[in-house]
């Protein structure tokens, strides 16, 4: 049992790493509108859908 | 029985006649009978629908009215277009103040936009560059009503996109008060973070405590334990100085403000649990706690975080008032008209307001003649005529023709200005509500305090060590966690369910305060009214009806806009409008004047006094009677008002079943308001008309010196008094200042969410006193097992959160709205 003693603080500074990461997606904005991004994901597949009508332009990128 | 046989028949009968009425294709209102009998091909109740229709089409975005129908949202309203030219937008001194440069160097610029509610306004805004390809992109931000517009000035100018917008129903005006946002958006993001990281290192004490306590039934060696105990010292450390900090904080300002929050019990637990826990890390023997500390500042953050939100989103509504007044105005310098920002106008400067604007600042006018609209202002239904000398205000909106206003107030002097001062300081003023929690709180310290006492003094024989263990694992199970958790969670669960169903609540307090509240004052205009002008009586020749109609499409006049539900479709020659008046044309040969009865009568012969005895009684109705004269005589009379909401009466009568006292409170004429109140069965002591915005103010303070009071209203003139309220409710379709000003808004039209609301409210708070109950027989139960010194660090870990699931679960599970 003794891999114990570096297994648990690899753990922990991959656990750190996350934290880090959840940190600065925070402080990016990332999770300041909870509301829209759900609901804009829901209208994301239109996209392909609806370029055969305009197929020199697509609208929406 | 013919009744019993066929149960639903009243039902059945009523949808066949829905049915039969034609649905604006866009808004999805009743069509007025008048133009469906016209044979328009489409079928609108208006052409600003009509418009937006044809614009959607054009980009192939009908899917929207899909979308609108899946969300059930209330969307689309009728588009209320400004009809503003928004020049404005393009001018050198707006751009430099609002537009930025996006990361690829296009020009972009934040706007507050009206009436964005649901998820199919998201998804028409984003798609919008369809129909105009100059927007490089437009991102929507539903909680705020923004959105961030980047636009390739080669190709479009950010005036013409303001007025597609404005078109579409979604008027744009600049986003103001960036900095107090910001301020706020720091906050929340300090708060996700603190509470990320307590998370992350919860959810790792876990697993290092699952290793001990699997070291319980089994041989684990002294060193490794003791390796484990340390990585959990090691990792609360971090969560109790960056999570828990906030805990202690408040708690010290309770104490120091002499009104111990229920934040003191659970520092208490806290740090009596980190203590004794870090001395026994230390020693190497002993019990630690960390893992349930560790889900103790978890949780409790969790629900500090959805408290302050709502709040946060209160304030950020609050905002949106800068943003909705004008921003410029017309500045005459001698011969010629200057377009400049509202901020520079001077007291005695001469400006020019177009027909359709609105008044930028207080004043006398000193040219022209029209009507302006004061219905937001004073809750005035009808349009007020001004000329030469008339008073106006900052706020009104100037109607039929232009007019020239000599300054004499601007800014935070002007009457809008001082309403809004009012109104802010009703709101920092609203003493706040003592939680239902708060409450327990100095007797459940004085109980956890004493019993850890009296648990000292039983173990005591055992061993001083032995003693303080228990009294530590008390402090620590006796930490009021789920009592603090329980009340944001029911909130937070009840103002989702409602946003959910159109209602809109700004927090908490809103609904504790509904709850409590056994007085119930309603504004008129626009409340229980619809807040526009319709047809609802004729006298005289139904012949001339069509004529009148007719007629009335030429003007733009409120009055001509409720005389458009009239067929119409004859043709009008030489049509000529008088202001203050009425108007006149002839329409298929016949000469038609129509307008106040002063006006026709000085134009047109009388047949006996009948008409006028009749247009009288009418007045006394409380109707504005439009006379019409055919041919040079007196034939038939208008009646318009604005009436009553379909399901007002029902409201009102299923707030009164719930004990509420209900009441009006109106700036409209009091005989008007003595009509409504005799039609919904409100009383005539509690019918309240011409009040003024302050008399409103005045008369709320007045009785919250008594007793709580709900105020429901929609415009400015509401907004102080919503402020000043317990809870203040602003209805759909309201001015956006009453929206700032109120706590709940209705995101839908009608004031049957009012009823709604207040069942909402109190079943929220008949969930959250069961989850408070619940959570003081678990916090009994675990203290009396420390008392007898039965806990062990495993049981805590698992009742504990045993305990906050059963909150969770009781507080999201039940079904308040």
């Amino acid at each position: 049992m003794e891999v114990i003693y570096i297994v648990l603080p690899l753990a922990l500074i991959i656990v750190g790493a996350a934290v880090a990461a959840y940190v600065w997606s925070v402080r990016d904005g990332q999770l300041d509108d909870l509301e829209s991004p759900p609901v804009r994901m829901l209208f994301d597949d239109e996209v392909s859908r609806r370029t055969p009508r305009s197929p020199s332009v697509n609208p929406d990128r | 029985m013919a009744s019993s046989v066929f149960p639903y028949q009243p039902v059945a009968r009523r949808q066949a006649e829905e049915q039969a009425e034609t649905l604006c294709l866009h808004c999805g209102t009743p069509v007025p009978r008048g133009l469906v009998n016209n044979g328009a091909p489409a079928r609108f109740c208006c052409s600003a629908c009509e418009t937006v229709y044809g614009i959607l089409r054009e980009g192939g975005l009908e899917r929207y009215y899909d979308l609108v129908r899946e969300s059930g949202g209330a969307c689309p309203v009728s588009p209320r277009s400004q009809g503003r030219g928004y020049e404005d937008f393009d001018d050198p001194g707006f751009i430099e103040r609002y537009v930025r440069a996006s990361k690829t160097g296009a020009p972009q610029v934040r706007l507050y936009l009206e009436n964005i509610h649901c998820a199919a306004c998201l998804w028409l805004l984003e798609r919008i560059r369809r129909v105009e390809p100059g927007i490089l992109s437009i991102r929507v931000d539903l909680p705020r009503s923004m959105a961030e517009v980047t636009w390739d000035d080669r190709r479009v100018t950010l005036s013409a996109i303001a007025r597609l917008l404005d078109k579409i129903g979604y008027a744009p005006h600049p986003w103001r008060g960036e900095n107090a946002q910001e301020l706020r958006r720091q906050e929340d993001r300090a708060i996700l973070v603190r509470m990320g990281v307590s998370g992350a290192i919860a959810a790792n004490v876990m697993l290092t405590s699952i290793a001990l306590y699997s070291g319980l039934f089994g041989a684990m060696d002294a060193e490794m334990e003791s390796f484990f105990r340390w990585t959990s010292l090691g990792l609360i450390i971090p969560a109790m100085i960056w999570g828990g900090d906030v805990f202690f904080k408040s708690a010290w300002r309770s104490i120091v403000h002499r009104a111990p929050n229920l934040d003191v019990p659970i520092v208490l637990g806290i740090a009596a649990g980190m203590i004794g826990g870090t001395v026994n890390v230390v020693r190497g023997a002993g019990e630690i706690y960390f893992d349930s500390l560790a889900m103790l500042i978890f949780l409790l953050l969790g629900g500090r975080w959805l408290q302050r939100r709502g709040m946060h989103r209160a304030a950020d509504a609050a905002e949106l008032v800068m943003a909705l007044t004008p921003s410029r105005a017309r500045l005459v310098e001698g011969e010629g008209v200057r377009d400049v920002p509202v901020e520079t106008l001077k007291v005695s400067d001469l400006i020019e307001v177009r027909a359709g604007e609105t008044i930028p600042a207080d004043g006398l006018v000193t040219r022209g003649e029209s009507d302006i609209n004061l219905a937001w202002l004073t809750g005035e239904s009808r349009p007020s005529p001004v000329t030469a000398g008339t008073a106006v205000h900052a706020g009104a909106v100037n109607l039929t023709a232009p007019i020239r206003v000599r300054v004499s107030a601007t800014g935070e002097q002007t009457r809008i200005g001082r309403l809004m001062d009012l109104m802010r300081a009703a709101a920092e003023n609203r003493a706040p509500i003592v939680r239902l929690a708060d409450r327990f709180t100095a007797h459940f310290l004085a109980g956890v305090t004493g019993l850890a006492a009296l648990t000292l003094a039983i173990w005591w024989g055992g061993g001083p060590e032995q003693a303080i263990e228990h009294a530590v694992a008390l402090l620590i199970v006796g930490c009021p966690c789920v009592l603090g958790l329980a009340t944001p969670l029911a909130f937070a669960a009840a103002i989702g369910c409602a946003a959910r169903k159109g209602v809109l609540i700004k927090g908490g307090d809103a609904i504790e305060r509904l709850a409590g509240a056994r007085h119930l004052w309603l504004d008129k205009t626009g409340t229980l009214t619809e807040g526009r002008m319709r047809l609802v009586s004729w006298t005289g020749d139904e012949a001339l009806k069509p004529l009148f109609g007719s007629l009335e499409r030429h003007s733009s006049h409120p009055i001509a806009d409720a005389a458009a539900e009239l067929p119409g479709g004859a043709a009008v020659e030489s049509f000529s409008c008088t202001v203050g008046g009425g108007v006149s044309g002839v329409v298929n040969g016949v000469r038609i004047d129509a307008g106040s009865l002063k006006w026709v009568l000085e134009r047109a012969a009388l047949d006996g006094d009948d008409l006028i005895a009749r247009a009288r009684e009418r007045q006394a109705n409380g109707e504005t009677v439009v006379a019409i004269a055919a041919g040079g005589r007196l034939a038939a009379l208008a009646g318009f008002r604005d009436p009553i909401r379909a399901d007002a009466k029902e409201t009102v009568d299923g707030l009164r079943r719930m004990g509420f006292t209900v009441g009006i409170l109106s700036g409209d004429d009091p005989l008007t308001v003595r009509a409504a109140a005799r039609e919904l069965g409100v009383p005539g002591e509690l019918a309240r008309g011409g009040v003024t915005p302050e008399g409103k103010l005045e008369l709320i303070r007045n009785e919250m010196k008594e007793h709580p009071v709900v105020m429901v209203g929609d415009g400015v003139n509401d907004a102080a008094a919503l402020s000043a309220a317990s809870a203040g409710v602003a209805v759909h379709g309201g001015a956006e200042a009453g929206l700032a000003a109120a706590n709940i808004y209705l995101n839908r039209p009608g004031v049957a969410p009012v009823l709604e609301l207040a069942r909402g409210a109190r079943r929220t708070m008949r969930v959250v006193r069961s989850s408070l109950l619940f959570a003081l027989f678990y916090n009994l139960f675990s203290i009396s097992l420390a008392v007898a010194g039965l806990v062990h660090p495993l049981t805590a870990a698992i009742i504990m959160p045993l305990s906050s699931l059963t909150v969770v679960v009781n507080s999201t599970r039940a079904r308040s709205f």
